[in-house]
């Protein structure tokens, strides 16, 4: 891991620290509503939404909401012991499949030499819930590619004789 | 106007909401166009010119513009999901040789591009408002009758008459990969084995060739196909996997019915 690299890591961490700092004073806020807050933005359903830019900002998470990962090549790489201006800082961080899964920081200034841990640092949040059926008002289906006789008894086969009826 | 034809080993659908400016003649064309692409790209064929490029039988610089463009896409594909796409996977799969896995196999894009440019051919002809639905992949332009978006459904890997969510869309594409349909369709290029880790993967988008290719890869990937997908700025995506868990990426809400 190269200098500017490890500097950025830790710059971010203590971004993390902020963020974590000011859950402090909510306890009970779940990140999930965290997340979603972040994205209580959206537009209506019924637009399209804007293109997106570069891949969205990580965002702490909860060791629940993570997908699953591998654990046969997790290593953990230590960086250097950096001075700063409020005490030193280290930052380990833990490599799978070739990206960064969690952050740990054994050294941070003020008290907090605990270990900070977020999850899928490098990736974007996903979300995560239990499956539901719906029976829903649709105008098509979208699923895995059936075969000719598969259709005569899927969802899109009724919805395209009400429509040739139509 | 709405038309179904079975082609393709499935069926593909055509709803025209401004019928009144489309002549049968429009529709037509669309069909022979698909079956066109048949003719090019089906696995199934012996004569189709991937059969044939596939047995080394036919340069790609000698074949149809098309089939050159969608080997070039799916290339693009290949690098970005680091190998989780790979059209030559057949080429190396022959001590467990399937019906309909050739040597070269663009399966996994050419439906949602043949979908693609067969919408442009009705926008071309100043259809606005339509569906097409090949086998699963949709592409939706303009609004459906009395309607504010599209409401496309997401089949439910396990309840044939369920949907898993609603997606609403004015334009765009929507493409599904899945193994509850086409039991192990989808091998894992980089290991030769079945993907498992998901049931289903939704990817929706500006692109119905990229969508397509991009479910395929997810799927290949497993669970941490999600996670790539999320890094790809230009779709969302919704997996389902295989203990019943439903993972989206951030911005999939953003499409999602109320």
């Amino acid at each position: 891991m190269n200098r500017s690299r490890l500097v950025s890591v830790i710059i971010a961490t203590l971004g993390v620290l902020g963020l974590l700092a000011s859950f402090h004073t909510s306890p009970g806020t779940s990140t999930r509503s965290a997340g979603a807050a972040v994205r209580g933005t959206a537009p209506p359903a019924a637009t399209a939404p804007p293109p997106q830019g570069s891949t969205p900002q990580p965002q702490p998470s909860g060791g629940t909401q993570s997908p699953p990962t591998t654990t046969a090549d997790r290593r953990t790489v230590a960086g250097d012991t950096v001075p700063t201006d409020y005490g030193n800082v280290q930052v380990n961080i833990v490599v799978s499949g070739g990206r960064i899964v969690d952050v740990q920081a054994p050294q941070l200034p003020n008290d907090r030499s605990r270990s900070v841990r977020i999850s899928n640092y490098a990736g974007p949040q996903l979300r995560q819930e239990a499956l539901q059926a719906q029976s829903a008002n649709i105008n098509t289906v979208s699923g895995a590619t059936y075969t000719s006789d598969g259709y005569a008894q899927s969802l899109q086969s009724a919805l395209d004789r009400a429509g040739i009826k139509r | 106007m709405h038309r179904v034809e079975h082609l393709w080993g499935t069926a593909i659908s055509v709803e025209v909401v401004d019928a009144d400016c489309v002549a049968t003649d429009t529709v037509d064309a669309l069909y022979a166009w698909f079956e066109r692409v048949d003719e090019l790209f089906s696995t199934w064929r012996d004569d189709s010119e991937i059969s044939r490029i596939g047995r080394g039988e036919l340069a790609v610089a000698d074949a149809s513009p098309a089939v050159a463009t969608v080997l070039a896409l799916c290339d693009e594909v290949r690098v970005l999901s680091g190998g989780a796409f790979d059209v030559t996977f057949g080429a190396r799969a022959r001590l467990d040789p399937r019906p309909g896995l050739g040597p070269l196999d663009p399966s996994g894009l050419v439906k949602g591009w043949a979908v693609e440019r067969a919408a442009a051919m009705l926008l071309d002809a100043g259809v606005r408002q339509f569906c097409i639905n090949a086998g699963g992949d949709v592409v939706v332009r303009g609004r459906p009758p009395a309607q504010a978006a599209w409401r496309i459904g997401i089949q439910h890997p396990w309840e044939r008459d369920k949907v898993a969510a609603v997606v609403c869309m004015v334009d765009g594409a929507v493409a599904t990969s899945g193994g509850y349909e086409r039991r192990d369709h989808v091998i894992d290029p980089r290991t030769g084995q079945p993907a498992h880790g998901l049931a289903s993967v939704t990817v929706v988008g500006r692109d119905l060739a990229i969508a397509d290719a991009y479910a395929t890869a997810a799927f290949a990937l497993g669970p941490d196909g999600m996670t790539w997908l999320a890094g790809r700025a230009d779709v969302e995506a919704m997996g389902i996997t295989d203990d019943r868990r439903v993972v989206t990426t951030p911005g999939f809400e953003q499409y999602r019915a109320a």
